[in-house]
């Protein structure tokens, strides 16, 4: 699987760990979901919303000049499950090349051994936000 | 020994006041012995960011469904779910979560499939006990095993099966009524999933013919109470025409929207059988040849 190096890193940390330590490492990253910056604060309309979460989560992609991909994400502090998703794919993608983004398998989030301790139905927001990721990658980028 | 009845006057309108209790209540009865507190939210991680000291977490998604059938835990998994949680046969166990309770009234109806006496639901839930500012922790809670006794799961009281509901049909506005609680959209069938929940789909859209349309939310207060029992009456009794005799059968999507229902009709305006029918919309609508109805009308079978 070709993934990026700190996207790689993460499953690693959650692979080598049990289905309760998976839960905890989720609630770390869901704390460190970075804020929004200014320009995004006010403007939620301009972000695209990733209906497949079970809580509100709204998104934007830019892909700036040397083509890295930089990724921002809203959502509720009630949610952290939904936070903690996006915080992989923050922690995972963001400052990557956008080959690179386009490059991750869809399915890559299956090696998080998330399953058992979330469950699959929930899991599904995971793959949709990635889906939705490449899809503003691909329009970024054919322009 | 169960704790003592919470005695608030606007719990005391309902028909089972013994099955709520207020903030207040609570909070004064914290640490009580035979006391268990259960919090069951949908965000499996919200627990885990902070909840009331000394509750502990069931997740209806990872703990309460059987992990291969679709189905809930049998009677020895729920004994070891309770068990392991401090909970006896002859606890009180209180339920609260987020979203107006929706999950917290999910668990109370498993834990009723198996008949556990004691059950009651925090009036306001998550919500209002944070809003009051109330302690939260995140503190692990540590509860001592105990005990939990192996119960056969009761499938015919107050669950039903599709060929039940089919059987159904026919009483409808003869002693028998249908109460669709999903949003007006998946009623009518326009919608093929709930807004924002497009894993839980089905083939065809539309409702079970003669099912009334009362989405689950209007029993709820903009505090995530339960609205008082007058309100409550003029939506289901006056508006929808139920009565506390009818045999009513409830349904949303998976079966997780109408046990609210079902807890408002069975435990706050007294109605003597409401069955909470979990295949749901994902069974009804994805079935070969069951009868179904598109539209803002309810229709007959």
């Amino acid at each position: 699987m070709s993934l990026p190096p700190q996207l790689a890193e993460l499953v690693e940390d959650f692979s080598d760990v049990g289905p309760k330590d998976r839960l905890q490492l989720l609630l770390e990253l869901s704390q460190e979901l970075p804020e929004l910056p200014e320009r995004y604060a006010h403007a939620a309309d301009t972000m695209e919303q990733v209906h497949e979460c079970q809580s509100p989560l709204f998104l934007a992609v830019e892909v700036a000049p040397d083509d890295a991909v930089h990724l921002f994400f809203s959502a509720p502090r009630e949610a952290p499950t939904t936070r903690g998703f996006a915080s992989i794919m923050h922690t995972g993608l963001d400052g990557e090349p956008a080959a690179e983004v386009l490059a991750i398998p869809d399915d890559f989030y299956t090696a998080l051994g998330l399953a058992q301790a979330v469950s699959p139905l929930r899991l599904r927001g995971m793959a949709a936000m990635l889906a939705r990721i490449k899809n503003q990658v691909r329009s970024a980028t054919a322009a | 020994m169960a704790l003592p009845n919470n005695t608030d006057p606007k719990l005391a309108e309902y028909a089972h006041p013994e099955r709520l209790v207020t903030t207040e209540w609570l909070a004064q009865n914290l640490g009580a012995d035979g006391l268990v507190v259960v919090e069951s939210d949908e965000d499996v991680l919200l627990y885990d960011t902070g909840h009331i000291p000394g509750a502990v977490k069931v997740d209806w998604h990872t703990e309460l469904n059987d992990p291969v059938t679709r189905d809930y835990v049998d009677g020895q998994g729920f004994a070891e779910l309770c068990g392991e949680r401090g909970i006896s046969r002859d606890t009180t166990v209180v339920f609260y979560g987020d979203r107006n309770n929706w999950w917290a009234t999910y668990a109370l109806w498993v834990f009723s499939l198996f008949g556990h006496p004691d059950v009651r639901i925090l009036d306001g839930g998550r919500a209002k006990w944070v809003a009051e500012g109330r302690e939260m922790t995140t503190d692990q809670t540590k509860p001592s095993p105990v005990e939990y006794p192996v119960v056969e799961r009761d499938d015919a009281t107050i669950r039903a099966f599709k060929d039940e509901v089919l059987a159904h049909l026919g009483l409808v506005g003869r002693g028998g009524a249908l109460v669709d609680v999903r949003s007006p959209g998946e009623y009518s069938g326009e919608l093929l999933h709930m807004p924002d929940y497009p894993q839980e789909g089905a083939v065809r859209g539309g409702h079970i013919p003669g099912a009334a349309s009362v989405p689950w939310a209007r029993a709820a207060a903009e505090d995530a109470t339960f609205k008082p029992r007058s309100d409550l009456e003029a939506i289901y009794l006056q508006e929808q025409g139920l009565t506390a005799d009818d045999d009513v059968v409830a349904y949303c999507r998976i079966g997780e929207r109408s046990s609210h229902t079902w807890f408002v009709l069975t435990h706050l305006l007294g109605f003597g059988r409401v069955r909470n029918y979990d295949g749901s919309w994902t069974e009804w609508g994805n079935s070969v040849r069951v009868p179904i109805v598109q539209g803002s009308e309810r229709g007959s079978a």
